[in-house]
């Protein structure tokens, strides 16, 4: 059968189970949308900034575990979308980016919104394509789910030309597709891990350190059980956050520059080290010379053999699909004799629990006058029950959301970690409650990172999102702020809000609810009216303390036993 | 330390540039790349000259095989091999230099390729240190361009680099 490009592409779509599309038109994909007019499986979304297309397809992806799928025309569409696509990368999000490009004859020449879209994505996409024969073209998406989708995952691109989208091809979609250059590993060396298990029994004081490559593997389960036959403490990164649930009492918080106290000093005085799904990067470990501890064995778990001895070196590495190698391992563990020494666990939780007797993330729960920032985080918990899905911007408030919401599964907490998107997460909400129709979302944000994509707010009332818009309101680029108190002498340059919109009118004139909350003790009742209007996005515009700081902090390039507690450590 | 990297890749548009753009953008030093087609039409061998410490060597081998397009990757200074690399240079040669600067290439096995009554164009094929000692040996003021292909590497014996 004979099909058009643009027709083949929504064919393909669908055969991918596709369910939305998230998208923008514009002329070079003009075949391509006048197919998603014609068809009924794959339902666009039409968001209002190309970079929000990608983020909202990322927040599907990142709920549900499926790819997110997204559409931009060429020249400005894709390079408003860059942004989006890089997030996506240097998280590891399983995305497929349709992106329309100028007539195949006119490459080259400078055309009417012409840009090297392969060129200028390709140092942020695992890989992309650009299409020139309409008979490669069902091949060609069929191998961009497969590469997006497996091994370490990551955004692949497909660039289609105008004219490739309105030639004919005759049409079928390939059942499996097989790259010699392409064979991502998936089972751990049996060898290896059975060292790594030998070696874990033998700690006298052991550490489990669980990334995001925990919740992309879908291994968070085998994780847990494993964690809890061992009796072991568990930290998670800020990706990692629901890998274990956070209120296990084996869980000791999340580690890092902004980690807990017990977290980041039993990572440091440990003397076996697993690290599954995670990378040591700097915002986690700080300075790779500050962490190295003479006598520390490591063990590293990561489907990319690139991750293992990057930063950091490793004792035991295990290349393999997360979830194959902890099954693994679990069988490992009930055939060994070898038990942990109990003496020793109990003398490491000891040291633990006096670690964690500093209650590091304690603050003014008592203020009557102003709002802490902590305090919302902590009611928005209580009042969802600890079961929303998260999405958050960048800055203090991310920090707060990821230090107190306790995320007890995985794929509940949706940051951008890698690259630290402001702008993030307003459309990853959307696409999270896409994903999750009838789940309470809500997106943690700040008065900078809000206004970097609020043109969404008019997406929201198009698909009636209920969204609920935590705004925690400093007047300051808070995070910018407080590097500029700490580091750079109180000389806080460019980093106070002037001329704030009022969000309350702003969220009513897109046809939505404001609040704006002033005192702590209107906090929750707010909370629990914006969640009572079940169809109803709710902007909450939380008046916050200007001055508070995200603590504890391993300023940059210290190393995790060099932290501050508070402001009395200054 | 100095290391030879052979690579199959797919004979594809973008796979060249996949590749330099991934020394670029995570600062490997690239000393020399070269790269054509093979006996198999689909594929291209490409010889990469880079240096750096044992971390980084291994971290430039694991990004490669990241690369889609790319196939294999073998250092071959993990076994015995053999590098070549072609110069062709030009030279002043008159009067009493040129039956001199004659027997330097001789001497090093270059053949003249192209002559003027001023000037000898040399072809040289050697390992890089070989094709500097000629131009070592050569007075400099009498060296009037060069080009260099940079160098191609295979293994020794019956090791054989394939899919
Ligand atoms: C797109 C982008 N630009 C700049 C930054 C640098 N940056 C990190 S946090 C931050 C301030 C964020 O302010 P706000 O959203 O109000 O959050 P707060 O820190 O006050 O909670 C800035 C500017 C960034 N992460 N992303």
């Amino acid at each position: 059968m004979q099909l058009s490009g643009a027709e083949i592409t929504l064919r393909c779509l669908a055969e991918e189970g596709v369910e939305f599309l998230f998208g923008y038109p514009g002329g070079a994909v003009l075949y391509i949308y006048d197919e998603i007019f014609k068809q009924d499986k794959v339902k666009h979304i039409l968001v209002r900034h190309e970079q929000a297309a990608i983020h909202a397809a990322d927040g599907y992806a990142r709920s549900s575990g499926r790819p997110g799928v997204a559409i931009v025309t060429s020249g400005p569409g894709v390079t408003n979308a860059v942004t989006g696509i890089a997030t996506a990368f240097l998280d590891s999000i399983p995305m497929v980016i349709i992106s329309g490009q100028v007539p195949t004859r006119a490459i080259g020449l400078d055309a009417f919104q012409e840009v090297d879209t392969v060129g200028i994505t390709r140092p942020c996409v695992k890989h992309n394509f650009l299409v020139k024969d309409v008979n490669d073209l069902a091949s060609t998406i069929k191998k961009a789910f497969y590469v997006a989708t497996s091994g370490r995952p990551g955004p692949v691109l497909v660039d289609i030309p105008k004219d490739v989208s309105q030639h004919l091809a005759e049409y079928s979609y390939p059942s499996s597709v097989s790259m010699r250059s392409y064979n991502p590993v998936i089972k751990g060396h049996a060898g290896q891990i059975k060292k790594a298990v030998q070696m874990l029994l033998e700690a006298k004081r052991p550490m489990i350190y669980a990334g995001g490559g925990v919740i992309l593997g879908d291994a968070s389960q085998l994780l847990t059980q494993i964690v809890r036959e061992l009796g072991y403490p568990c930290t998670n990164t800020l990706m990692g956050l629901g890998a274990y649930p956070a209120t296990d009492k084996q869980f000791v918080g999340m580690l890092g520059m902004h980690g807990t106290y017990e977290a980041n000093l039993a990572m440091q005085n440990c003397d076996v080290l697993l690290a599954i799904g995670a990378r040591f990067d700097d915002r986690v470990i700080g300075n790779p010379e500050h962490f190295y501890q003479p006598g520390r064995r490591i063990i590293h778990v990561d489907i990319d053999p690139s991750s293992i001895s990057k930063r950091v070196k490793v004792d035991v590495p295990i290349v393999g699909n997360l979830a194959d190698v902890a099954d693994e391992m679990l069988k490992q563990l009930h055939a060994s004799d070898a038990k942990p020494d109990p003496q020793a666990l109990a003398a490491w939780w000891k040291q633990i629990e006096e670690w964690r007797g500093r209650d590091c993330l304690r603050f003014d729960r008592s203020n009557t006058e102003i709002i802490k920032p902590q305090a919302v985080v902590e009611k928005l918990y209580e009042v969802t029950n600890g079961d929303a899905y998260i999405t958050s911007d960048v800055g203090q408030h991310q920090m707060w959301a990821a230090q107190y919401y306790k995320f007890d599964k995985p794929r509940r907490w949706i940051n951008s970690g890698g690259l630290g998107t402001m702008g993030f997460g307003l459309p990853s909400a959307m696409g999270v409650q896409f994903a999750f129709p009838n789940d309470m979302v809500a997106c943690i944000t700040g008065e900078a990172s809000i206004q970097m994509c609020i043109q969404e707010l008019s997406t929201c009332k198009q698909y009636h999102l209920p969204i609920k818009i935590v705004n925690l309101n400093n007047r300051y680029l808070g995070m910018v702020r407080q590097w500029q108190e700490l580091q750079h002498g109180n000389r806080y340059s460019e980093s106070y809000m002037e001329a704030l919109p009022d969000f309350v009118k702003l969220a009513e004139s897109y046809g939505h609810v404001g609040f704006k909350i002033e005192s702590p003790a209107d906090v929750e009742g707010a909370l629990r009216e914006a969640f009572a209007l079940k169809d109803r996005t709710v902007f909450l515009d939380f008046q916050t303390d200007q001055t508070e700081n995200v603590f504890p902090m391993v300023p940059g390039g210290k190393g995790l036993s060099e932290m501050i507690l508070g402001s009395e450590d200054l | 330390m100095r290391h030879i990297l052979s690579l199959l890749l797919e004979n594809e548009a973008g796979a060249l540039s996949r590749v330099a753009g991934l020394f670029s953008a995570r600062g490997y030093n690239i000393e020399s790349l070269t790269v054509a087609p093979t006996e198999d039409p689909t594929l291209s061998r490409m010889t990469i000259v880079t240096s750096g410490s044992e971390d980084v060597i291994e971290q430039i081998t694991k990004q490669l095989n990241k690369l889609i397009e790319v196939v294999k990757v073998f250092d071959l200074n993990e076994g015995r091999h053999i590098e070549r690399e072609l110069m062709l240079v030009k030279i002043r040669a008159e009067g009493k230099d040129r039956e001199e600067i004659k027997r330097t290439a001789d001497i090093f096995r270059g053949r003249v390729i192209d002559v003027t009554d001023r000037i000898y164009t040399i072809e040289l094929t050697g390992t890089r240190d070989k094709l500097d000692a000629f131009l070592e040996a050569i007075d400099s003021a009498h060296i009037l361009e060069t080009v260099r292909t940079g160098a191609s590497g295979i293994g020794r014996g019956e090791w054989i680099l394939r899919v």
